[in-house]
């Protein structure tokens, strides 16, 4: 089976200024995957590549298959712009069927599909009332169910919780949940960190451009855990021994922070350090959070 | 339903919607019974005066008919220029509107040709300026017929190369919008008009002088963009002989040929190919 997305050294130069330098990446099919990077890192720009809203400068990328630009696979697409601005004065169910029809659908299923949607994003009662009148979230809201329309094998959000309240923020994750279920491949691009970290399976991090790192998200657990023991009475060599089971050891007062493989060796390093004479109070495992990661990869200074 | 008639049918909706129908429709009934108001009164008078002064029934009713005929060419003339505005007003904001706003994005992601979008537009437009050129030439022909019996000559061509003109107008718009901004769009559109205006008159001028330089003068402007020239021909089709000898920027004089006129189609279409092909290179 196809990648979802393969790209290629996509570059896309806007006069003497790389906004992309060279991306490379593979989505697999039905993967949650996020795209994340510092402000100005090329993320939308990239994103536009993939739908054929902008041009490469050079490079190749294939969605479900197919180059970009191919027809064919944007019946297949969805997509979620960032500052959503629609057609304002159509009403939501005006809205739908303009999509749908554009996506060529069948008028008996793209009704049906409409209503579903609707009322999936509780839109139901407001299905012809005028979007001028919607609010920021009811629009962000109506342009998920936009974005979902035909069933689509590849889904493109782009910041689709910005301007959402909690309610809504959990609505678009769920909905996310749902469509992956049913094997739909997205891909997010967000800012909120927390978001990506309990959406996404994968995700790649770039800036200026380029990919710089790709993590699954699934072993961030027991990869990326560190330790805070607070613990006396331990001797510096006592101290160098824990290093057979993590890196990044420092002492900090009463505390030892360390940086463990997998939080599997916990029991061992406990055993240790009571066979070393220490006194142990306390031992806290801290999954890293996708924002440590995030600025242990880009710098502090967001890579400016 | 293909992508082309989607988008036109979205785009004559936009019109209504957005009340741009609505505000042309008040306007262009109220430009109508003006136009009324104002010939009912002169028209009047002309009756009278060329009943008085005339030495004969038929000399009266040249006069009338010649003067008749004259005063319904300014209507004609305004409502020209009207819907010249309202073909520039329709076709600047569309496509760079939104680019800007962000609108196409939706659209442009769909399964459809980028030509889609610029045909289908331009198709709508098309129906919105036929309905509001015949409602405003229509509405001044009408009122002329109702109160003085006249009715001009080649009516349908007059007001064919009427609604050609604000056709090439619009479409020469749609390809500016497709590159520009609204507002550089509207200010090139209206810089261009005024240029085929007085290349228009420069030419008149010359003919009625008998200057060769002055109409190549006008004639190279009708080639840069040749708007006023539909108008000059509609003008010649349906105004009375006698009329054409004044030298008036609504009537004609020099005659634009029908070689200039089959120039004017041919260069209408090439504008929107190169509108299409614009828009279908630019980053969206």
């Amino acid at each position: 089976m196809a990648d979802a997305i393969e790209t290629h050294l996509l570059r896309k130069v806007f006069g003497d200024y790389a906004a992309v330098k060279g991306l490379t990446l593979q989505v697999r099919q039905g993967e949650v995957f996020g795209f994340l990077g510092p402000n100005g890192a090329g993320k939308t720009t990239s994103m536009k590549m993939l739908l054929g809203l902008i041009s490469p400068t050079s490079g190749e990328a294939a969605l479900l298959g197919k180059l970009i630009g191919n027809r064919e696979a944007m019946r297949r697409v969805g997509f979620l712009p960032e500052h959503f601005r629609f057609q304002e004065w159509l009403t939501a169910d005006e809205f739908l069927l303009l999509h749908g029809q554009l996506l060529g659908m069948k008028k008996d299923d793209l009704q049906q599909r409409r209503n579903e949607l609707l009322e999936r994003v509780g839109l139901t009662p407001f299905g012809n009332k005028q979007l001028r009148t919607f609010s920021k979230g009811m629009l962000q809201r109506v342009g998920l169910a936009q974005a979902l329309l035909n069933r689509p094998a590849l889904v493109f959000l782009d910041e689709p919780t910005s301007g959402l309240d909690p309610v809504g923020r959990r609505l678009v994750r769920d909905v996310i949940r749902e469509v992956r279920a049913q094997g739909t491949t997205i891909f997010l691009n967000s800012h909120l960190l927390s978001e990506i970290e309990v959406t996404c399976d994968r995700v790649a991090f770039i800036q200026h451009g380029e990919v710089v790192r790709v993590l699954e998200l699934a072993s961030l657990a027991n990869d990326q855990t560190s330790v805070a023991i607070r613990v006396s009475n331990l001797g510096a060599e006592s101290l160098n021994g824990l290093s057979q089971w993590g890196r990044e050891i420092q002492r900090d007062g009463e505390f030892v922070h360390m940086i463990i493989a997998s939080d599997t060796v916990l029991p061992e390093v406990t055993r240790y350090l009571v066979s070393q004479d220490a006194e142990v109070y306390s031992i806290t495992p801290n999954r890293m959070s996708l924002e440590d990661i995030f600025i242990e990869t880009v710098g502090k200074d967001g890579g400016l | 339903m293909s992508a082309i008639s989607i988008i036109a049918r979205l785009t004559f909706r936009e019109a209504i919607r957005r009340r741009l129908m609505l505000a042309g429709l008040v306007l262009g009934i109220a430009f109508v019974i003006l136009y009324s108001i104002g010939t009912h009164f002169i028209f009047g008078q002309i009756a009278a005066d060329t009943a008085a002064n005339m030495p004969s029934q038929m000399a009266a009713n040249i006069m009338k008919a010649e003067s008749t005929n004259a005063f319904m060419m300014m209507g004609l003339y305004a409502a020209t220029f009207l819907s010249v505005a309202m073909a520039a007003l329709l076709g600047a904001d569309t496509l760079a509107g939104e680019i800007n706003s962000g609108t196409i994005q939706t659209i442009a992601t769909k399964p459809i040709r980028r030509a889609d979008i610029v045909l289908g537009k331009w198709l709508g437009f098309i129906e919105l300026l036929g309905l509001y050129v015949l409602l405003l030439c229509g509405g001044i022909v009408l009122s002329t017929f109702i109160q003085s019996g006249h009715i001009p000559q080649n009516l349908l061509i007059g007001l064919g190369l009427i609604y050609m003109e604000s056709i090439l107008i619009m479409t020469i718009t749609l390809m500016l919008s497709s590159a520009f901004p609204a507002l550089a769009t509207g200010g090139i559109v209206f810089g261009l008009y005024g240029l085929a205006f007085i290349g228009g008159w420069v030419e008149q001028f010359g003919a009625i002088l008998q200057n060769d330089t002055a109409i190549k003068v006008g004639i190279t402007t009708s080639l840069i963009i040749p708007s006023e020239s539909l108008w000059r021909r509609a003008a010649f089709e349906m105004q009375t002989p006698l009329t054409g000898t004044f030298g008036s920027p609504f009537t004609t004089t020099s005659v634009p040929s029908l070689l200039m006129i089959g120039y004017a189609f041919v260069y209408l279409i090439v504008i929107l190919v190169i509108a299409v092909r614009i828009f279908q290179k630019r980053d969206l």
